[in-house]
């Protein structure tokens, strides 16, 4: 028992070996903070295929420096936070393998400077996410909603990918450092529309917009330490980072600015409404990232300072609270076995620090003064009501959402944490160090940054908005930006927050009818598709691959005659003249052919596997002798002891199986196979003539003629072709007597020695 | 022979893709047989059949003295016999090992890995 938990407690630990590699990352890329901020980029040139234009650039400017930090940084605390929650699990190499793809695939998406090597990685998060949402493979549906993510982000990367070669194509390069360069010629492109859709659907898949929005709640499936790092912090932020990367390139239009806003809005008030009626702490949280990610959609269709500024500070605030948050509901599940909203409550006395921290997310989140979200929530109501577009329905969207938060927040805080204990099981302890520091951490960096927003104005949100939005105005960031109409909106929020907490019960019970009968339902089309496709693809293979070798190889001979014969056709046969040529044909010849003719018949009409057998030998024979009259005695030696042979093996195996049956086709079938036979022969006979009658190249029997025996040393061309010029060839085929030999004994065998 | 021959081979051909076309494996051999044959006709069809003297050397000569048959079909010929008596063998094991295990030559009721339901017995035709 003592070992047993000895044991345990070395797994507990284990998160922090390889939390090593995030935290060296981090490391390295805090050291670049003060130079970003000096305004300093730095471009390393690595070449990967060059004839396509596919380079390896990294390009460390602020906007990537931003999200390699949050990236790495949250990458270490899952890490170390899984060290703990996994425990003793079997696969937990397995995890920390894929998380570490992932990781690195992540960091390359946001620092390449090449658009086709950003879609390389793009695919290979959606790759490593789909097999970390499937992580408890032996559960179906973990297997399904994995699928579901991957279907879904996956078919938005193709178009992605699309969307990425018409750019390419519109501006000659796949460089967004040449890209920016030429935005303006860009957006007055006419595939500039199409390549627009492509990219933004690519984008909007990625970041679980609507209507695409259903894969991520599903895609709560996976561990939740996977949840905090992928589905809050990092993957689906990998959208936002590329619509904010492209800004500068497709930004700024009308239609730009329509779709991210409208599409946006209805995100955030779709993520933040449903968040409210959610059971499931998980969902619960996996609803409020739609509506942050639909939030910073919104603020990226924006061009003015303070909108880009709003969204790049609050995709900080909601990395910072989320991920805390995320983690908290993996300590909560793993301290107590549920993470169901009615079944909880009261953990703050008995798990008083991971309370701490979920005091300090909720409050984040909530946008209390003082905290980061204060801060973020201010400069949105500042981007907000600066909207080029639609400045009051982007003000009204970011504050109905953002009421809802604070409803949702105090949700969180109160229900859970605050008044009387409630669990499922035993009275739940506190959990192991790596599971509640990351959170704590985490939920101090949101009160640090909200004391402080000054610095992390100026060292990380300015760089990173300088990044694609190089104007001189920026926002510095404040503790307090005085009073004015966001101050207002705020306390609007939260008052309005209070009343939605207030009305929760109504709230979730009308979004529960709804969910039950939706009007609208992207997942059910989603479900349609998948159905109707394993329906096509089973009628498909029904007619296509219905095993029936007859019907394969009529469609192979039909395909050949055709891909041959009408081209063939064509071009017109250039037959050669007749009449000189029936007047050298010897008698020889014309008997020679008649007899194989006759034996051909034969083996089609016979009735008995003996009378076949013959009229194969027979023909085989003509071909000797139509060798041996070409002037071809080594081709007739050979081909006379190989048909005698093959007539003796056939007759050897002919004997061992059945009678000759019947013909079992039908007669109408009979007659089709017939036409088929008749056109290939027709077919083979019109092409060989053609052949005929033009210029033969003798070139290469030239230089053999010429060789054979001033550099070979013999006397039989033909000889000297196989076992000199051509002798590896010879030794190939050799090689193919000798495996058909073996494979023949195996089989003949069937798997036992032979010792017969 | 230049006419003779590509139609004798396109005879071949016919009848060989005919046979390989029936139900039963006992025709198909035949056809596969007969296949192999045309295939060996058609190079040297390809490289002309012109009666000539085969494709030596004299002695005391350092090439060919006079116009001599084309030694390089001879030669891919000679590797299509090998190769494809090779195949042969190796089919006709195969297929009497398919008939010990399943009692059937009739390769529409060859079913062991794909069952039956799948409708269609082959007569529906493409």
């Amino acid at each position: 028992m003592a070992a047993h938990s000895a044991h345990r407690h070395a797994d507990a630990r284990a998160g922090w070996l390889p939390a090593l590699l995030p935290l060296a990352i981090f490391l390295a890329a805090a050291a670049r903070v003060p130079a970003s901020a000096a305004g300093a980029q730095r471009v390393v040139v690595l070449d990967w295929v060059p004839s396509l234009g596919v380079s390896l650039n990294l390009n460390v400017d602020g906007l990537s420096l931003l999200f390699v930090l949050i990236v790495s940084f949250v990458g270490a605390v899952v890490f170390v936070f899984c060290g703990v929650y996994l425990g003793g699990h079997p696969h937990r190499l397995r995890f920390y393998a894929l998380l570490s793809a992932f990781m690195l695939s992540m960091l390359a998406l946001v620092l390449v400077d090449n658009l086709v090597a950003l879609f390389v990685f793009w695919e290979l998060t959606t790759l490593t996410s789909y097999l970390l949402i499937g992580f408890e493979h032996d559960q179906a549906a973990a297997r399904a909603n994995a699928r579901q993510a991957l279907l879904v982000t996956g078919a938005g990367g193709l178009v992605l990918l699309v969307g990425i070669l018409l750019l390419g194509r519109m501006a000659g390069s796949t460089d967004v450092s040449a890209l920016v360069a030429r935005g303006q010629a860009l957006r007055a492109h006419p595939l500039y529309l199409p390549a627009l859709v492509c990219i933004l659907v690519g984008a909007l898949t990625k970041s679980a917009q609507f209507p695409f929005h259903f894969w991520l709640p599903n895609a709560m499936a996976a561990p939740t330490p996977i949840s905090a790092f992928l589905h809050s912090a990092t993957m689906v932020k990998a959208g936002i980072y590329l619509m904010a990367r492209l800004h500068p390139v497709l930004g700024g239009t009308a239609a730009w600015m329509g779709t991210l806003v409208v599409v946006g809005a209805i995100t955030a008030l779709l993520g933040a409404f449903l968040a409210m009626g959610q059971k499931d702490l998980k969902r619960l949280l996996a609803y409020t990232t739609i509506m942050a990610l639909g939030i910073m959609t919104m603020f990226l269709g924006g061009r003015t300072t303070p909108t880009l500024t709003a969204a790049m500070t609050f995709l900080m605030v909601h990395a910072l609270y989320k991920s805390a948050l995320f983690l908290v509901v993996g300590t909560i599940d793993h301290q107590t076995g549920s993470r169901h909203l009615p079944d909880l409550g009261g953990l703050g006395r008995a798990m008083p620090l991971t309370g701490l921290a979920a005091a300090a997310a909720a409050l984040s989140m909530a946008g209390f003064p003082l905290f980061f979200g204060f801060v973020g929530k201010e400069i949105m109501y500042k981007g907000a009501l600066t909207e080029d577009l639609f400045p009051d329905f982007a003000t009204l969207a970011a504050l109905v959402s953002n009421a809802l938060m604070t409803a949702v927040a105090a949700i969180l805080l109160l229900r859970v944490f605050a008044g009387r204990l409630r669990v499922p099981g035993d009275t739940p302890r506190e959990a192991g160090a790596g599971m509640w520091l990351g959170p704590l951490m985490l939920g101090g960096l949101g009160i640090f940054f909200g004391v402080c927003p000054d610095w992390v104005g100026r060292h990380l949100i300015e760089p990173a908005v300088l990044a694609f939005h190089p104007q001189a105005d920026q926002i510095h960031l404040k503790r307090f930006f005085g009073f004015n109409e966001a101050l207002l909106l705020s306390v609007v929020t939260l008052v309005f927050g209070a009343l939605a907490y207030a009305g929760r019960g109504a709230l979730a019970r009308l979004i529960g009818a709804l969910e039950q009968r939706p009007p609208f339902s992207p997942e059910r089309i989603y479900a349609r598709l998948l159905e109707f496709t394993a329906v096509f693809a089973a009628h498909h293979t029904r007619i296509v691959q219905n095993g029936s070798l007859q019907r394969y190889l009529a469609v192979i001979f039909m395909a050949v005659v055709a891909g041959a014969g009408i081209p063939a056709l064509r071009a017109g046969f250039n037959l050669p003249a007749i009449d000189p040529i029936l007047e050298t044909l010897a008698l020889v010849e014309i008997l020679l052919v008649a007899l194989m003719s006759a034996a051909l018949a034969v083996v089609v009409a016979a009735r008995t596997r003996l009378l076949a057998v013959c009229g194969l030998g027979v023909v085989g024979a003509g071909s000797a002798m139509i060798f041996l009259w070409h002037g071809a005695p080594d081709v007739a030696l050979t081909q006379l002891l190989v048909e005698t042979l093959t007539v003796i093996i056939v007759a050897l195996v002919l004997l061992r199986l059945p009678p000759l049956p019947r013909p079992l086709s039908s007669p109408g079938r009979r007659v089709l196979n017939a036409a088929v036979a008749l056109a290939a022969g027709t077919l083979v006979a019109g092409l060989l003539l053609a052949v005929g009658g033009s210029e033969l190249d003798r070139s290469v029997t030239a230089y053999y003629e010429a060789y054979s025996y001033t550099k070979a040393h013999g006397r039989n061309i033909v000889n000297v072709i196989l076992v000199d010029f051509r002798s590896f060839d010879t030794l190939g085929e050799i090689v193919v007597v000798a495996v058909a030999g073996l494979a023949g004994l195996a089989l003949i065998c069937g798997g036992k020695p032979c010792n017969r | 022979m230049q006419i003779l021959l590509p139609l004798l081979v396109g005879a071949m051909v016919a009848v060989s893709i005919y046979l390989m076309l029936c139900r039963d494996l006992i025709r198909f051999i035949l056809g596969l047989v007969l296949a192999s044959n045309a295939v060996n006709l058609l190079i040297l069809a390809a490289g002309r059949a012109v009666v000539l003297p085969p494709p030596l050397i004299d002695a005391g000569q350092r090439v060919p003295g006079q116009v001599v048959a084309n030694a390089l079909p001879q030669a891919l010929i000679l590797t299509a016999i090998v190769i494809g008596f090779a195949l042969l063998a190796f089919v006709f094991v195969l297929f009497y090992r398919a008939y010990q295990a399943l009692g059937t030559v009739d390769t529409e009721a060859m079913r062991a890995a794909e069952a039956e339901s799948l409708e269609g017995n082959g007569e529906g035709g493409p």
